[in-house]
C-alpha cells in the first residue's frame, strides 16, 4: 500500500464521518418524549389522534389560509362542539401548555414551526395582559 | 433504450419494499436488517476500494498541467493549474472537491459556417453537477436530525436556511427541490445531448433513477402520503438503529419503507459503482501530483531494485563471443578485448 501516511487518516475520517450519529449518541440516547394531555381532561379533538399526529401541520397551515388570506371564518362543527379555526381559540384552549404539548415533539424532531413569530402563548398572553 | 432497464429495476425494488414491507413481520426485516447490511457493505465496501486502489502503484508521474509551469523568473506561473508545491496541491484538490473546477472547464467543439471549429467551455454539467451534489449534501445533514439526540446546533442551522422559504406545512425544503431539479437535468443532458447519450450507459442511469426515486418518495412522505407518517415514531426507530437497539414500535407507512429500502440500495450499490468517486476523487493522480517532475524524480514503485542499470558496453561484454560467432558487429573485437588483458 503506498502513501499510508495520508490515505489512513483519510479512511479513519471517512468512517467517523460515516459513523457520527453512532459515536454522537454514544450508544444510549434519551427515549422519545410523549406530549401531555391537554390538563382539563379533554379527550376529543376536531379529528382523531392518529389523523392529527400525522396531519396538524397541514390543518394549521390550511385553517391560517383560510382565516387570514380568504377571510373564511366558518366554525368547525365536530360532534356538536365548535371550534373556532386558530391556534390559540381552538387548540390551546385545551391544550393549554405550549412547552409541554407542542414542544415536547418539536424539540425532539427539530421542528420549528413559525406559528410561535405571530401567535402567543396562553402564558405569553396571561402575562402580556389580554386575550380574546 | 438503456434509461429503461433502470426505470424498470427501480420500479422493481419499489414493488419488492412496498409489498413485502406490508407481509406481517416483515417490518422488522427492512426497517431494521436489510438497513443494518447495506450501511456494513456500504463501509466495508468504501475501505476496501481505497485499499484496493492504494495499492495500485502509480508509475509515472501524470499530473494534468493546464498552465503555465514553472519557468524563467519573469513568467508568471499558474500555481493552480500547475502546482508545484504541496501547498498548491491542497489548494487545486480543495477546489476540485468543493467546486467541481475540472467540470468547468468542460470543452464542447462546435463547427460553424466557414467551416470553423470553436472550443468552448460547456457550463451546463458543471452548474448542475454543484446543485445536485450541494443539496444532497444538505439533505444528508439534515437527515441526522432522526438520527442524534440532542440535534446539534448545525443540524439546526441547515434546516433553518433550508426552510427559509416558509412555504406551506411542513415548510419546503430548498434543497429537495435542488436536488430533485439537479437528478432531471443530469438525466436530461444524457438524453438530449447526443454524444454524452451515446457513451452513457445503464451505470450512469441508475444511480439517476434510484437517486430520484429517493427524492421522490421523501417528498411524498413529508408532504402528501402522511398516513401513517409519524415522526416520533421513525426517529424512536432511527436513534435504535444508530445505538444498536432497534424497535419497530408503531405502524409506520409503507412509502417510508420505500425509502429506507431504495436507501439502502444505493448504500449497497455505492461501493461497486461510479458513485466512488466520492472517494476517488481524493486519489486521482492527475490532480493529486504536483508537477515536479524534473525537479524531483519520480521513482516507479513497481521497480525491482536487484535490477541493476546494465550498460550496452556491459552488454557486449556479456556476449562478444556469441555475437561475434553470429556476425554480429562489436565496438570491441574479440582480439581488441584479450590484447588488453
Amino acid at each position: 500500500m503506498y502513501n499510508k501516511g495520508t490515505i489512513i487518516p483519510g479512511l479513519i475520517i471517512f468512517v467517523l464521518f460515516v459513523t457520527f450519529p453512532i459515536w454522537f449518541n454514544g450508544l444510549s440516547a434519551a427515549p422519545a418524549p410523549k406530549p401531555e394531555m391537554p390538563p382539563g381532561g379533554e379527550k376529543k379533538c376536531v379529528e382523531s389522534a392518529e389523523y392529527m399526529r400525522a396531519n396538524h401541520m397541514q390543518m394549521l397551515n390550511d385553517w391560517r389560509d383560510n382565516v387570514l388570506r380568504d377571510d373564511n371564518r366558518t366554525v368547525v362543527e365536530v360532534e356538536g362542539k365548535k371550534y373556532r379555526k386558530g391556534l390559540q381559540q381552538a387548540c390551546m384552549q385545551c391544550h393549554t401548555n405550549k412547552e409541554k404539548f407542542c414542544d415536547n415533539c418539536h424539540t425532539y424532531a427539530a421542528v420549528n414551526p413559525y406559528c410561535w413569530d405571530c401567535h402567543l402563548t396562553p402564558k405569553e398572553a396571561a402575562s402580556k395582559g389580554g386575550t380574546r | 433504450m438503456k434509461y429503461a432497464f433502470s426505470l424498470l429495476a427501480v420500479i422493481a425494488l419499489i414493488l419488492v419494499a412496498g409489498l413485502g414491507s406490508l407481509v406481517p413481520g416483515m417490518q422488522y426485516l427492512f426497517g431494521v436488517v436489510i438497513p443494518y447490511l447495506a450501511i456494513m457493505i456500504f463501509i466495508g465496501g468504501f475501505v476496501y476500494r481505497i485499499i484496493q486502489w492504494a495499492k495500485s502503484p502509480v508509475p509515472f508521474s501524470i499530473p494534468t498541467t493546464c498552465g503555465q509551469g514553472v519557468s524563467l523568473d519573469f513568467i508568471k506561473q499558474d500555481k493552480l493549474d500547475c502546482p508545484t508545491k504541496t501547498s498548491e496541491v491542497v489548494a487545486r484538490m480543495f477546489l476540485e472537491i468543493f467546486a467541481f473546477r475540472s467540470l468547468f472547464r468542460n470543452t464542447k467543439s462546435e463547427l460553424h459556417n466557414g467551416p470553423k471549429i470553436t472550443y468552448e467551455s460547456s457550463k451546463w454539467l458543471w452548474l448542475f453537477a454543484l446543485l445536485f451534489h450541494y443539496s444532497f449534501l444538505m439533505i444528508v445533514i439534515r437527515h441526522m436530525r432522526l438520527f442524534v439526540e440532542p440535534i446539534p446546533f448545525w443540524v439546526n442551522a441547515v434546516e433553518a436556511v433550508d426552510s427559509m422559504l416558509q412555504i406551506g406545512a411542513p415548510t419546503l425544503y430548498l434543497s429537495s427541490v435542488g436536488l430533485v431539479g439537479g437528478v432531471l437535468l443530469l438525466f436530461g443532458r444524457r438524453l438530449v445531448s447526443r454524444h454524452v447519450r451515446y457513451i452513457s450507459l445503464n451505470n450512469d442511469y441508475f444511480p439517476l433513477v434510484l437517486i430520484f426515486a429517493i427524492a421522490a418518495t421523501g417528498i411524498l412522505m413529508r408532504y402528501f402520503m402522511r398516513d401513517n407518517i409519524d415522526i416520533m415514531n421513525i426517529k424512536q426507530l432511527a436513534v435504535g438503529l444508530v445505538t444498536l437497539s432497534p424497535v419497530i414500535g408503531a405502524k409506520i407507512g409503507t412509502i417510508f419503507y420505500i425509502h429506507l429500502f431504495l436507501v439502502s440500495t444505493l448504500l449497497v450499490y455505492f461501493p461497486f459503482s461510479k458513485l466512488m468517486h466520492m472517494g476517488g476523487v481524493f486519489m486521482s493522480p492527475t490532480r493529486n501530483m504536483a508537477n515536479d517532475s524534473r525537479a524531483k524524480r519520480h521513482i516507479n514503485p513497481w521497480n525491482d531494485p536487484e535490477i541493476k542499470p546494465h550498460s550496452y558496453a556491459g552488454y557486449e561484454d556479456e556476449f562478444r563471443e556469441f555475437m561475434v560467432d553470429a556476425g554480429i558487429p562489436v565496438e570491441k573485437e574479440l582480439t581488441a578485448v584479450k590484447d588488453e588483458a
